[in-house]
């Protein structure tokens, strides 16, 4: 046994507790549990940019020229300078967003099944903890993998500016936090991983098609399926960080307008697009804390 | 004993129809180390998650650390640590960041963090290992972190069940080394289950726990005087005729364990010349020993402890260690 001399002290026992500061020291320290993890596992950052890569370049630049060839013209109307790489463009950031904030929520049913989760839950901290917790951590991480894509615009001829980008990060964020927010209202649900293949199949990717990621939300799609892309909070998020990048990279309102997502045949503006996110995200995370106040 | 650290009066739990504990009474004293013994499925789980505020009990008062489990689970979480039956921690994270992670949860003071989990460290002789991700560890380094992150908060009383299940006999030994240094350190009351019979014998007092009741409380002397004097075990071709023969001609009560009689006795040297001229049967081996707690057990129960075959969970919860020790 060690020799080394113990200097805290051995008996100060704990006081009162103060559960709601302890709550809130709680949902930072697993906030920054996530980044920790996050951070060791830088590999995982380099490997998710393969499939948005795919994206852009494979299905985008074929896209592209079927498209050009086509009697309607290039996206936008005639005349049009925008490529459909561009276009899509925001939506394989959204992608990015999307997968991650979904995955990193699905972390805890994986800390539940290796037991993890069972620390957190003893500790004399308010539940909600655990839920804001993991829906920050999951955002955080879910951002930094968004902005990794703007790496990739100057490749598709998507042109940024300082102030686009200055833009981006908050709106990336909280369509980071919104989904974020669903994946752990949805995690804290589930017990075992077998269920994953359910939320992958019936919640991510419908999201992912609906969102508008491929195709304009605003032009004549069928009544069907355009009430269900007006479902879709992904639909919101993307079309907000659309219009940024692309009026960023010069593509004239004329043109974006024709693209943008309506509601009831209105152009929605930017704001009222992060005002649904916030509401979204926010109604999730009342989900999620619940979900986690049920006795374990 | 001074003012209980523990107490629990007329403890029960159902599941439905299931009576998981039936009526436990125990008090446990400040710094005693309290070892919880059963079978598997006795009840010693569901008695401690009660204890531990994880489960709550059908009826009965539990008290830990002053404040009662039912009425006041935070302040009673407060005052406690826990290790748990399955490991509980983040493989990813290096040993330090562990601890760290505890240390927030229970909002140690800022000022004497780090201190504190040096300490905590070096009382399991983490130190040289705290920056290797817990992926790297070994089985019973992962049990020595996780006590002392159990007792990283100055809890009064530290939990542990079953601390010691799937270890080696080697790993197991070391483990009570740092509990007991633990003790002598932290002035902390360890309660724990276990199944192993031996081990309670590192314990101050034990509990014995069968079929949801305590059937025996003391120390593991005192509990071995339960038995009287030498337990000696005959090996014969013909147990039935020569537990008969016992009973008629020495007026001695055996019992059967796997093919050999076992009898008490108060002195073995004396009984075994007397065993082989007095029976009939043929003996082809004979051996004679201090009760062990196993001997207890089998008396107070009439079953031996390790005849209990594991549940298919044990089994289950064992493959979920080996997969999940690989990957986390």
């Amino acid at each position: 046994m060690s020799e080394q001399v113990l200097t805290t002290p051995a008996v100060p026992r704990a006081q009162a507790v103060n559960i709601r500061g302890a709550t809130l020291r709680a949902i930072i320290i697993i906030w920054r549990r996530d980044l920790i993890r996050y951070w060791r596992d830088r590999m995982r950052v380099v490997a998710s940019l393969a499939q948005p890569i795919l994206f852009l370049f494979v299905f985008g630049s074929g896209l592209s020229s079927a498209l050009r060839g086509s009697s309607t013209g290039g996206l936008g109307g005639p005349g049009s300078p925008l490529q459909y790489s561009q276009f899509i463009f925001p939506g394989i950031i959204g992608m990015s967003v999307l997968f991650t904030s979904i995955f990193g929520a699905m972390s805890i049913v994986w800390d539940r099944e290796f037991g993890f989760l069972k620390e957190v839950l003893v500790a004399p901290i308010h539940r909600s903890a655990v839920a804001i917790g993991k829906t920050l951590g999951g955002a955080s991480q879910a951002m930094i993998q968004g902005l990794v894509i703007l790496v990739l615009a100057p490749l598709v001829g998507v042109k940024l500016t300082p102030l686009g980008v200055v833009e981006l990060i908050p709106m990336i964020f909280l369509f980071a936090f919104a989904l974020s927010a669903l994946g752990v209202a949805v995690a804290a649900r589930m017990r075992t991983m077998q269920g994953f293949q359910m939320v992958m199949n019936f919640l991510m990717m419908p999201m992912f098609f609906l969102a508008g990621a491929l195709f304009p939300l605003g032009g004549n799609l069928p009544a069907w399926l355009s009430v269900l892309t007006r479902l879709d909070p992904a639909s919101y998020g993307i079309d907000a960080i659309r219009s940024v990048v692309l009026t960023a990279s010069g593509v004239p309102t004329r043109v974006l307008d024709t693209l943008r997502l309506t509601l009831f045949g209105q152009g929605l503006s930017v704001w009222t697009e992060e005002a649904v996110l916030a509401a979204f995200g926010l109604l999730m995370l009342g989900l999620a804390v619940f979900g986690f106040r049920q006795r374990d | 004993m001074s003012r209980p650290v523990i107490s629990v009066r007329d403890l029960v739990k159902t599941y439905g129809k299931v009576e998981a504990v039936r009526g436990i009474d125990l008090e446990v004293g400040a710094g005693e180390i309290f070892g919880f013994l059963g079978p598997n499925g006795a009840g010693k789980s569901t008695t401690i998650s009660i204890l531990c505020t994880l489960i709550r009990p059908t009826s009965g008062v539990a008290q830990v650390a002053g404040f009662d489990v039912r009425r006041d689970p935070s302040s009673v979480r407060a005052r406690i640590g826990l290790v748990f039956q399955d490991p509980s921690l983040d493989g990813q994270l290096t040993g330090r960041e562990n601890l760290e992670f505890h240390a927030y949860l229970y909002g140690l003071p800022a000022a004497t963090r780090k201190q504190r989990i040096d300490d905590a460290l070096s009382i399991v002789d983490l130190t040289d290992r705290a920056s290797s991700t817990v992926l790297t560890y070994s089985g019973g380094m992962r049990r020595r972190l996780e006590i002392a992150r159990g007792i990283l908060h100055y809890p009064q009383v530290l939990f542990l069940d079953e601390p010691t299940l799937g270890l080696d006999p080697q790993t197991r030994k070391n483990i009570w080394d740092y509990l007991h240094a633990v003790r002598a350190r932290e002035h902390i009351t360890i309660f724990m289950t276990t199944h192993y019979m031996d081990e309670a014998e590192f314990c101050d007092r034990i509990a014995i726990i069968d079929q949801g009741k305590i059937v025996a409380l003391g120390t593991p002397a005192e509990l071995k005087t339960k038995v009287g004097g030498d337990v000696v075990t005959i090996t014969t071709p013909d147990t039935t005729v020569a537990a008969e023969q016992l009973r008629a001609i020495m007026h001695l009560d055996s019992t059967e364990v796997d093919g050999t009689l076992r009898v008490e006795v108060a002195d073995s040297a004396s009984f075994v010349p007397r065993l082989f001229s007095e029976l009939t049967v043929p003996i082809s081996a004979v051996s004679a020993r201090r009760p062990s707690l196993d001997d207890v057990f089998l008396k107070l129960t009439g079953r031996a402890i390790r005849e209990q075959a594991n549940t298919s969970l044990d089994t289950m919860r064992n493959m979920g260690r080996i997969w999940g020790g690989g990957r986390r």
